[in-house]
């Protein structure tokens, strides 16, 4: 492989890493407001929030993305190809961690927010001071290991057409017609990447760990 | 946008035919994957220092790599090391092998997590090496390792919609062809979503059910 095809290899996965920490971070949002419908005494909440996580969750992304690129244009929508992808990833990953969420926030110890009561800390002090920062904190390996599923399942996203590391691959294996090299390249790239995440992830637990009150 | 029901009709043989390669591919390669990650868990943990540690690189290369890649490489790649499949037995074996090294690390996990003290118990009174393997870690270890496992099954049936990329004839490669030809991706890719849908719930509350059903057999 020479120094060119390698570099353009490099760049692709400068964009698999760009798509995927944009659909982390707009997953996270909508998997936010998931949680919070979930969490909700109000039904009409919910129950759609539900729904969410049950499709996006039990239908694979490849179809979801199929799915999305297709019905865009069919209501008069016509966006690029990583529109289509990043509304795609954002939403499947959403669903995930809206449900990481909720499991954070289910395990925040009773006692803890009993006590807040006591002491006469206000609902939103609860949330703000209590709740939120120790369900934030049991999240943080999920969020981990969903940064790297999410970059993984990025590589289907090269199905509608955004030129990534999986289609660079694909493109350069059929131009040189050198598969094993250029698929091989891409997993070792793949795998670096997903070693920094998980590298970053328990330095960032132990962080978390330090300045901990529960 | 129109939603015309009559074109999931018409291609209701074709549906089928491809939801029936789904399943056959998913059943097995989840059956496969078990068992081979199994003796996968059994060798890291039993066999020679260099086995255990080729075995561990395998690993994690199939963990931290995509499914699409692997399954280029497998496809695409083969031949040139002179493994030529047909896009099925490609796609199996790929999904076999994805499949193994995940329940390598859940078999791995199980067994763990049986208690020191119930195999020390075994050796007390007397049972072998073997024994113990049968009648205390792999009961004990299947129990704890049930849910993991379902919830790894319904990751596989997802996961053999990226089979469709290599043309296996599978649900998602035939009713996306059948929207294409009727030029009704909308109807079609509705339909596959459902048909997802309900297979990933179904099967999750399947697991559900087999893990109330097992329960009295829980004793770690």
């Amino acid at each position: 492989m020479t120094p060119r095809l390698f570099e353009l290899m490099l760049k692709a996965a400068g964009t698999t890493v760009v798509i995927s920490v944009a659909s982390i971070g707009i997953g996270l949002l909508i998997g936010i407001l998931v949680c919070a419908a979930r969490l909700s005494p109000r039904p009409w909440l919910r129950w759609p929030a539900g729904l969410f996580v049950s499709f996006f969750r039990g239908v694979p992304l490849l179809v979801q993305l199929l799915l999305i690129y297709n019905l865009l244009p069919a209501i008069g929508l016509t966006v690029p190809s990583v529109v289509a992808a990043l509304i795609g990833l954002s939403l499947c990953t959403a669903a995930y961690q809206a449900e990481n969420l909720r499991g954070g926030f289910t395990s925040v110890p009773r006692g803890l927010l009993e006590a807040a009561d006591m002491v006469g800390l206000s609902p939103w002090q609860q949330f703000r001071r209590i709740r939120a920062p120790i369900a934030l904190r049991l999240t943080v390996p999920a969020l981990v290991n969903e940064a790297i599923l999410i970059l993984k399942a990025s590589s289907l996203i090269s199905v509608v057409g955004v030129i990534e590391l999986t289609r660079t691959a694909q493109n350069l294996a059929a131009s040189t017609y050198e598969p094993l090299l250029f698929y091989a390249v891409a997993g070792g790239l793949y795998l670096a990447i997903n070693w920094l995440v998980a590298a970053g992830g328990s330095l960032a637990e132990r962080a978390l760990r330090r300045g901990r009150l529960a | 946008m129109s939603f015309d029901v009559s074109v999931i009709l018409g291609a209701l043989p074709a549906i089928l035919s491809g939801l029936q390669i789904t399943l056959g591919i998913w059943l097995a390669s989840t059956a496969m994957g078990a068992v081979l990650g199994f003796v996968v868990a059994a060798l890291r943990h039993f066999g020679p220092q260099p086995l255990a540690l080729a075995l561990r690189l395998a690993v994690e290369v199939l963990r931290g790599t995509p499914f699409l890649v692997q399954i280029f490489l497998l496809y695409f790649g083969g031949p040139f090391i002179g493994l030529s499949l047909d896009p099925v037995p490609a796609g199996l074996l790929g999904l076999s092998l994805y499949a193994a090294a995940y329940f390598s690390e859940i078999v791995r996990a199980g067994f763990a997590a049986v208690p020191r003290g119930h195999v020390e118990a075994a050796q007390c009174v007397g049972l072998s090496q073997a024994q113990i393997v049968r009648r205390i870690l792999v009961p004990e270890m299947t129990m704890l390792v049930l849910p993991q496992a379902v919830n790894m099954a319904v990751i596989l049936l997802k996961e053999t919609a990226v089979l469709s990329i290599i043309a296996v004839p599978e649900a998602t490669a035939t009713i996306s062809a059948i929207g294409s030809q009727q030029y009704a991706f909308v109807e079609a890719l509705f339909l596959l979503a459902v048909i997802y849908w309900g297979l990933v719930e179904a099967c999750g509350r399947a697991g559900q059910a087999l893990e109330c059903r097992l329960s009295k057999f829980r004793f770690a």
